[in-house]
C-alpha cells in the first residue's frame, strides 16, 4: 500500500496570466479538445476574467477540471500517476465527468460554478503556500470528502501492461528513451524494473541531444553505471547539474521562467528515472526546486532569476546537507562514549562523517565495519575511517551473530525515512537491526529532515530497486558458476537494493532537529509542513 | 547572597509539595530580586541559579522544571523597550506556571483513580505523592482496593508510604524490593510515579522500577506511570550506562565521593517498551506520544 509523491508530475500552476498558454499548450501537447470541452474552455476563460480579483484558488481548481476533463473521456493516469492534490479534485472531476453526458450543459455549469464558489470561500483564509502540488495537498484533503484516489507510482507498476503503455506514451512525448527490462526476474519482484548495466538509455540518446541538456546525459550515466552513489551524492550531483542547467537556460519568447524552466526539467527527471529510480531525498530535492522556480515573480529578469535560482539551490544544499550533518554529528558524539565498540554497516557518507568527528573530539572507540556482497561498499568505509587512524575490525555480513556480543552500539545511515517511523536503508539493515535487538544493542539511526517522505511501506517487496542481476556472477579460480544463468529456465537472480527495518528494532533516530525516537518521523513532517 | 536565599526558601517549604515545585517558586522569587540591567543578563543569572539549585538537590524533575520554567517565561514578545515592563511580563508567565504546575498533581490523580477497578491489587514502589495522591481519589471515590508498596532501601522510602496511606484506610502491606517476582502474580496493576520522563517515554525513577517492570511485563499485568508535565526532560538514554551521573547520585555524593564505581546510583532507566500508559496533565499518553508532547512543549 504505498501512496507517493511523484516529482515528476506535472505542476498545476496558477499564473493567470498564462492560463491561455496553457490551454495552448494542452492543445499542441495533442490532447483531443471535442466541441463540448472546447465550449466549456470558453466559459472557463470568461468565468476566470470575471473571478480576476479573487486569489488563485478557483483558477487553480479551474485549471484542474481544465485538466482533468480533457483527458477523462482518454487515459486519467496519463495525467501524471500520483498527481497528489488534484487527486482528490479529480476523483471528483473525473467521477462528474463520467456523468456529464447524462446532465445537461447549463446544469453543468451551474454545478461547476456553486463548486468553484465553494472552494473559493473554503480556500479564502488559506494561505497559498506555492503552487505546488505536494504542499497543497494538506489543504485539499480537509475540503475533500470523497474517497481519495491514490495513483501507484509506474516504477512499480511494470507487470501491468497499460501502466507500461502509459510510460512508454509519455516518454515518446518528452523525446526520453524507454529502457527495456533485462533478464528473467524473481515473480515476487516482477512488478519492479530490472535493467542491465550494460545497456544504458544514454547509448540511445543521439549527441548532440535536442531535449536533454548534455550534463544531465552525463548524469544519468553516471547513475546508470554506479559511478555516483549514496543518498547524499546523488542528490547533491543532481542539485549541481541542476545549476547547470539553469544556467544555460534562455528563456523562449512568450514564456515565462516561471512555468517553462519547470516543464524543461520534466523530460530531464524522466530521463534521469529511467538511468536509475530516482531516491527519496532526490524527489524531495526536485519538489523544492520546482517550488522555488514556480515562486519566481513574472515581473523578474532573467539573470536575476536565474541568479536567485542558483542560490537558492546552494543554500539548500548547504542547510539540509553540509550543516545539518554538522549538527547530527554534534548530537551522535554525545551518545558516543570512551571505550565503545561501534559497528557499522556498509558505507554512509554521515555515519563515517559522525565517527571522523568523534575521532577528532578525542572519543576512544574502534570501529567494526560489516560488508556484503555483491556491492562491498564497507571496503570504501574502511578505507576513509583507517585514513583517519581509527582502529577497525572488518567482516562480511554472514560473521555478524560472531561479532555482535563484542558490540556496544550500532550506528546505521538511512536512505530515506518512511512515515510509518521505518527506517528504508541498504539490504542488509535490517538484518543487522533485527540481531542487535536479539542481542539487546542500541540501535541508532542518523538521518538529515530532508530524507523524510511522506510514504509508508510496511514490506521491502512493494517499492525497492532490483539491480543488474550480472552482478551476483563470481569468478574464481577462472570459472564463474553462474555465467550462463539465463539459459536455465528456473533460475532467477535477484539482487536488491534496499530493505525495510521496522520501528521496534531501531532505539534512536539521530536528525539535525534532535534526537527523536522512530515513532515521531510524522511528528517531525507536521512541524516541517507548518514551517514550509 | 540571593542564590543562599532561595536555597533556606526551598527547604523549609512544605513536605508534601514537590521539589521541582519548590525550586521554581524560589526561582520565581529569584526573578523578582534579580538586579540585572540587560535580559540576556537576566536570563544568565536565572540559568545561574538552576545550576545552582541542581547542585544542591540533584534529582532529574528540578533539572526539567528549572529549564521549563524559563522557557515558558520567555515564550512571550519582550519587545517592550522597558526592562521592568519586560520583568513584569516575565513574573506574570512565572505566577501563571507555577499555579499550573500546582493543580498538576491534582489532575493526574482525576485522570488515573478512574483505572482502579474495585477490588484491585495495586503494587507501587517507594514513596511517591503522586501516587499517593491518585490512591488517594481512588478511596474518595469508594473503591476497595489493597495496595503492596515495596520498601525500597537505602532509604526505606516504602515504609513512609506504607505509613501515608494507614492515615487513608487503605490497606497496605509492605514487601521487599527482593520480593517483587514473588508479589506479582498476586496484584492486577502497577502503578510507579517518576522523577523524570524522557524523550523516548520511558521513565527516570527510583532504583528497583526497572526490576519492577520487567517483571509486569513477564506477567503481562499492565504497567503504569503518573507523572506532572514538568518532569519531562530532554534526555535520551539508551541504556542504564547512558544516564548521566549528575543524576545518578545525591548531590552530597557528586560532590564528596571520588570514584563513582563503588557508589549504588540511586535511579534507573526504565524503556519505554515496558510501560504501558503514562499519566500526566497533559492527558493519558502512551510511551510513543511522548515525544510528541515534548516537541511541543519544548518547542
Amino acid at each position: 500500500n504505498i501512496t507517493d509523491s511523484d516529482p515528476d508530475g506535472r505542476l498545476t500552476v496558477t499564473d493567470k496570466d498564462v492560463k491561455l498558454q496553457e490551454i495552448a499548450l494542452a492543445k499542441n501537447e495533442g490532447k483531443e479538445l471535442t466541441k463540448e470541452e472546447k465550449q466549456r474552455l470558453r466559459k472557463e476563460k470568461k468565468q476566470h476574467k470575471k473571478n480576476k480579483k479573487d486569489d488563485k484558488g478557483p483558477p487553480e481548481k479551474e485549471k484542474e477540471k481544465e485538466k482533468a476533463s480533457v483527458p477523462a473521456p482518454s487515459k486519467p493516469a496519463t495525467q501524471s500517476p500520483a498527481h497528489k492534490a488534484p487527486a482528490p479534485v479529480h476523483a471528483s472531476e473525473s467521477a462528474a465527468a463520467a456523468e456529464k453526458p447524462a446532465k445537461s450543459k447549463a446544469e453543468l455549469r451551474a454545478e461547476r460554478r456553486a463548486r468553484q464558489d465553494s472552494e473559493r470561500t473554503s480556500k479564502q483564509g488559506k494561505k497559498e503556500g506555492g503552487q505546488q502540488s505536494a504542499s497543497s495537498k494538506p489543504k485539499a484533503t480537509p475540503n475533500e470528502l470523497q474517497p481519495v484516489v491514490k495513483r501507484l507510482p509506474e516504477h512499480v507498476q511494470v507487470d501491468d501492461p497499460a501502466a507500461l503503455k502509459k510510460l512508454a506514451k509519455k516518454l515518446e512525448r518528452q523525446q526520453v528513451p524507454l529502457r527495456s527490462d533485462y533478464g528473467y526476474k524473481v515473480s515476487l519482484f516482477s512488478h519492479l524494473h530490472q535493467y542491465s548495466r550494460k545497456s544504458p538509455p544514454t547509448l540511445q540518446i543521439s549527441i548532440p541531444a535536442t531535449v536533454i541538456h548534455p550534463s544531465i546525459v552525463r548524469l544519468g550515466l553516471q547513475y546508470s553505471q554506479g559511478i555516483i552513489a549514496g543518498s547524499n551524492a546523488r542528490s547533491v550531483a543532481l542539485l549541481h547539474t541542476f545549476k547547470q542547467v539553469i544556467q544555460d537556460y534562455s528563456t523562449p519568447p512568450n514564456e515565462e521562467l516561471s512555468r517553462d524552466l519547470v516543464n524543461k526539467l520534466s523530460p530531464y527527471i524522466s530521463f534521469l528515472s529511467q538511468c536509475r529510480p530516482l531516491s527519496a531525498s532526490m524527489g524531495n530535492a526536485i519538489k523544492y526546486i520546482k517550488k522555488e522556480i514556480s515562486n519566481i515573480p513574472s515581473q523578474c529578469k532573467e539573470e536575476e532569476a536565474k541568479g536567485k535560482l542558483q542560490a537558492c539551490i546552494d543554500s539548500y544544499i548547504n542547510e539540509k546537507i553540509i550543516l545539518a550533518s554538522e549538527a547530527i554529528s554534534k548530537y551522535a558524539i554525545e551518545k558516543i562514549s570512551d571505550g565503545d565498540v561501534i559497528l557499522v554497516y556498509g558505507c554512509s557518507s554521515l555515519v563515517n562523517h559522525i565517527l571522523c568527528k568523534a575521532f577528532e573530539k578525542q572519543r576512544k572507540f574502534r570501529v567494526i565495519v560489516v560488508d556484503s556482497r555483491p556491492r562491498l561498499e564497507g571496503r570504501e568505509a574502511l578505507r576513509r575511517l583507517v585514513k583517519k587512524g581509527i582502529r577497525c575490525t572488518y567482516v562480511l555480513i554472514s560473521a555478524l551473530s560472531y561479532i555482535l556480543p563484542e558490540v556496544s552500539k550500532v550506528f546505521l545511515g538511512a536512505h530515506a525515512l518512511l512515515a510509518n517511523g521505518y527506517v528504508m536503508s541498504r539490504v542488509g539493515t535490517s538484518q543487522i537491526a533485527l540481531v542487535a535487538k536479539a542481542y539487546n544493542v542500541p540501535v541508532l539511526v542518523c538521518c538529515e529532515t530532508y530524507k523524510f517522505c511522506e510514504r509508508v511501506q510496511t514490506d521491502s517487496f512493494v517499492s525497492n530497486e532490483l539491480d543488474d542481476p550480472d552482478d551476483l556472477i563470481v569468478t574464481r579460480n577462472g570459472k564463474s558458476h553462474l555465467e550462463n544463468w539465463q539459459t536455465v529456465k528456473s533460475l532467477g537472480l535477484l539482487n536488491l537494493v534496499y530493505d525495510v527495518t521496522p520501528p521496534d528494532f531501531v532505539d534512536l533516530v539521530i536528525t539535525d532537529l534532535g534526537m527523536i525516537p522512530c515513532t515521531s518521523v510524522p511528528v517531525v513532517l507536521r512541524v516541517k509542513n507548518v514551517d514550509q | 547572597m540571593i542564590k543562599d536565599k532561595t536555597f533556606e526558601f526551598k527547604n523549609g517549604g512544605d513536605p508534601d509539595v514537590a521539589s521541582a515545585v519548590a525550586a521554581i517558586r524560589s526561582l520565581l522569587e529569584f526573578l523578582r530580586r534579580d538586579q540585572s540591567e540587560t535580559i540576556l543578563g537576566l536570563r544568565e543569572n536565572m540559568t545561574q541559579a538552576i545550576r545552582r539549585l541542581e547542585e544542591t538537590d540533584s534529582s532529574v524533575a528540578v533539572s526539567s522544571g528549572g529549564e521549563l520554567f524559563l522557557r515558558f517565561i520567555s515564550l512571550t514578545s519582550l519587545e517592550h523597550p522597558d526592562l521592568s515592563q519586560c520583568k513584569n511580563v516575565m513574573i506574570e508567565r512565572g505566577e501563571l506556571f507555577l499555579k499550573k504546575i500546582s493543580l498538576s498533581r491534582g489532575k493526574v490523580g482525576k485522570l488515573c483513580h478512574t483505572f482502579i477497578k474495585d477490588g484491585a491489587k495495586i503494587l507501587t514502589h517507594s514513596s511517591s505523592r503522586v501516587v499517593l495522591k491518585v490512591l488517594e481519589n481512588a478511596a474518595a471515590d469508594n473503591k476497595r482496593f489493597t495496595v503492596y508498596v515495596t520498601e525500597s532501601q537505602p532509604d526505606s522510602a516504602g515504609k513512609r508510604m506504607a505509613q501515608k496511606l494507614r492515615k487513608l484506610n487503605i490497606p497496605v502491606m509492605v514487601v521487599l524490593d527482593a520480593a517483587v517476582g514473588y508479589i506479582m502474580e498476586k496484584v492486577d496493576l502497577v502503578i510507579v510515579g517518576a522523577e523524570g520522563v524522557v524523550e523516548s517515554g520511558g521513565v527516570i525513577n527510583k532504583i528497583g522500577t526497572y526490576q519492577m517492570a520487567v517483571c509486569s511485563k513477564a506477567h503481562n499485568k499492565p504497567f503504569y506511570v503518573v507523572a506532572e508535565s514538568f518532569k519531562f526532560v530532554r534526555l535520551y538514554p539508551l541504556n542504564q550506562q547512558d544516564v548521566p551521573d549528575r543524576f545518578k547520585y545525591t548531590a552530597d555524593i557528586l560532590k564528596t565521593v571520588k570514584d563513582l564505581n563503588q557508589e549504588h546510583p540511586m535511579i534507573d532507566y526504565t524503556p519505554p517498551s515496558l510501560i504501558t500508559l503514562l499519566f500526566t496533565d497533559l492527558g493519558v499518553l502512551t510511551p510513543s506520544a511522548v515525544s510528541d508532547e515534548l516537541i511541543k512543549l519544548y518547542l
